[in-house]
């Protein structure tokens, strides 16, 4: 095979974000910008998902308590500690992942239905303890100082900057989803996906595996709530643990295409369009929700392997060029 | 004779049930033992006790001279034991490529992914289904299955090798093939347990065989001993004249 085929599938995803990150300063529009950014941190988010739900098998209904612990985290040591940027979005992703291993200790050891109803419990829990901590500002929340901006080149560059930096984020995630489908980890993961206890026969640590496939989904969301919750000056318990975004969540990942490093980019692309549609037209704007359940039954019904899966099960030639 | 594998004592319990009570053997490197007994008997549950997904309540279980009675499935594996199930367990949606990779990547030798992709086009050669490579293991038939089931396992290049009645649901042409493939595993040094119920089989493979009955073992000998041995006639084989017909046909 020739060498750019080889690499094909990574190319093609960073393809996408290239043009996502583009695309403002070709249409010229400040609205280009806020929809590019919002598809980003769906790509970025819906990835880190895919590590655990698509590769390991693992469904999660809470993913988004690491976007929200990380955020309140990074935001925190930014507005009152006064510590840079770059720092605090290192720090929560840090903290995500490191809520990831000790939950993963915990609740991993669960299996199929079991799993996935510890992990709304979590989000939820998380979401009251938010709410009576009085560190993070309870109920309230934190809001940023604008002088904060300042050091950024004010609130204008600022705000410029967190979409290339969102941009970096997303390639940093689908990077990360790539590597971990071409290595053995991710064939120990796969093999785990299909059956854990064959895997564990053949000599794959699934204990540690899994923990550590949550903590690599947990750390970019943790980094992109940092991001968000900067770009937007405040953050509030209710920001940060939306539980109907866990379930937008795995919405684009099925849409796209569960266990492939493409699936869940385009994943996030239709579906973030499709909601920018909705919530704009009259008759949509406020059942937007209950279209996104729809189509997760529609999706697990018909095409369960979403749309690439479809893709590679329909034409085998494609498996080798859609990772 | 180095011991490969001793059993000693083992008694497993589910709840009331008295799965295994006080089984004993050794194995010496290079044999290939044979594990008879009816249905329920606890040949499965003696597999699955050895290689750690159960842990006994008494007794112990030592691999290379080591103590391996609470280890999980995955040491055992790394430490060179490899097993195949009664009821067959690929992982549908990866390749036949992809599953005998698994068996190479984290068995007791470690592979890397590019001596694995090696190794497992070796073995699938091997075990006779090569021509399907690159399809997805849930498009197989049962007999390619258990097939792809022995390719994981030996993928690992096991010191020793669990074989669960592998020879079950194929016809007498693919029994014969199944049989030459464990012949010629065993000369390249592996050790083998095999459960089967197809007696002609595996009084003619093993060394050894091991019969268990209501989780005791009754007896444990040469296969010839073992057709002639009263107690395992009236448990097992039914009929003394099915165990002259069964040394006969040798």
């Amino acid at each position: 095979m020739r060498n750019w085929q080889k690499y094909i599938g990574i190319i093609l995803p960073l393809l996408v974000i290239a043009g996502l990150m583009l695309y403002p300063t070709i249409t010229g529009k400040a609205a280009a910008r806020e929809t590019a950014f919002t598809i980003l941190k769906a790509i970025a988010l819906a990835s880190s998902l895919n590590i655990l739900l698509g590769y390991t098998g693992y469904v999660s209904f809470g993913h988004i308590v690491f976007f929200g612990f990380g955020g309140y985290v990074g935001f925190y040591l930014l507005s009152s500690q006064g510590l840079s940027l770059w720092i605090c979005i290192l720090a929560g992703g840090f903290s995500s992942g490191l809520l990831a291993f000790l939950l993963g200790k915990a609740i991993l050891r669960l299996r199929g239905a079991y799993f996935a109803l510890a992990t709304i419990g979590v989000n939820e829990a998380m979401r009251a303890f938010i709410n009576n901590f009085d560190l993070f500002g309870g109920p309230t929340g934190i809001t940023l100082n604008f002088k904060a901006y300042l050091a950024y080149g004010g609130a204008a560059k600022a705000l410029e900057m967190a979409f290339y930096v969102v941009g970096g984020l997303a390639i940093l995630a689908i990077i990360l989803s790539y590597i971990i489908r071409t290595s053995k980890f991710g064939l120990g993961l796969l093999a785990i996906r299909e059956n854990e206890d064959a895997a564990e026969v053949m000599g794959v640590f699934a204990p540690d595996a899994k923990t550590w496939a949550y903590v690599l989904s947990a750390i970019i969301p943790g980094m992109i709530g940092v991001l968000f919750f900067f770009k937007n000056g405040n953050v509030e318990p209710h920001d940060a643990f939306p539980l109907h975004a866990s379930i937008e969540l795995l919405v684009m990942v099925m849409l796209g295409g569960q266990g492939t490093v493409l699936g869940p980019i385009l994943g996030a692309f239709a579906y973030q369009g499709m909601r920018g549609y909705l919530v704009t037209s009259d008759f949509f704007k406020d059942i937007q929700l209950s279209v996104s359940g729809a189509l997760l039954l529609i999706i697990v019904l018909f095409i369960p392997a979403g749309a690439v899966g479809w893709l590679r099960q329909r034409f085998p030639i494609l498996r080798r060029v859609l990772a | 004779m180095t011991l490969l594998l001793q059993v000693q004592g083992v008694t497993k319990r589910f709840g009331g049930l008295q799965a295994l009570t006080q089984v004993t053997f050794d194995l010496p490197k290079g044999q290939i033992l044979g594990l008879i007994g009816p249905n329920g008997a606890g040949k499965t549950t003696l597999f699955n006790t050895i290689n750690g997904v159960y842990h006994p309540e008494e007794g112990r279980i030592l691999f290379q001279g080591k103590d391996v009675t609470n280890k999980m499935p995955y040491h055992l594996a790394k430490m060179g034991m490899a097993r195949t199930h009664q009821i067959v367990r690929p992982l549908n949606e990866l390749t036949l490529r992809e599953n005998v990779m698994v068996g190479a990547c984290f068995g007791h030798e470690n592979q890397s992914l590019s001596k694995a992709v090696k190794i497992a086009d070796e073995v699938l050669e091997f075990v006779g289904i090569s021509s399907r490579t690159d399809q997805l293991a849930g498009s197989l038939n049962v007999a390619q299955k258990k097939r792809l089931e022995m390719a994981r396992a030996l993928a690992s290049h096991p010191y020793l090798l669990l074989l669960d009645e592998v020879l079950a649901g194929l016809n007498p042409s693919e029994i014969d093939g199944m049989i030459q493939m464990i012949l010629d595993i065993r000369k390249q040094g592996v050790t083998i347990i095999m459960i089967e119920h197809l007696m002609k089989a595996v009084m003619n493979v093993s060394d050894r065989i091991l019969v268990l009955d209501y989780g005791t073992q009754i007896a444990e000998g040469s296969p010839n001993e073992i057709a002639n041995h009263p107690k395992v006639i009236e448990a097992y084989l039914g009929d003394p004249k099915l165990a002259e017909q069964l040394m006969e046909d040798d």
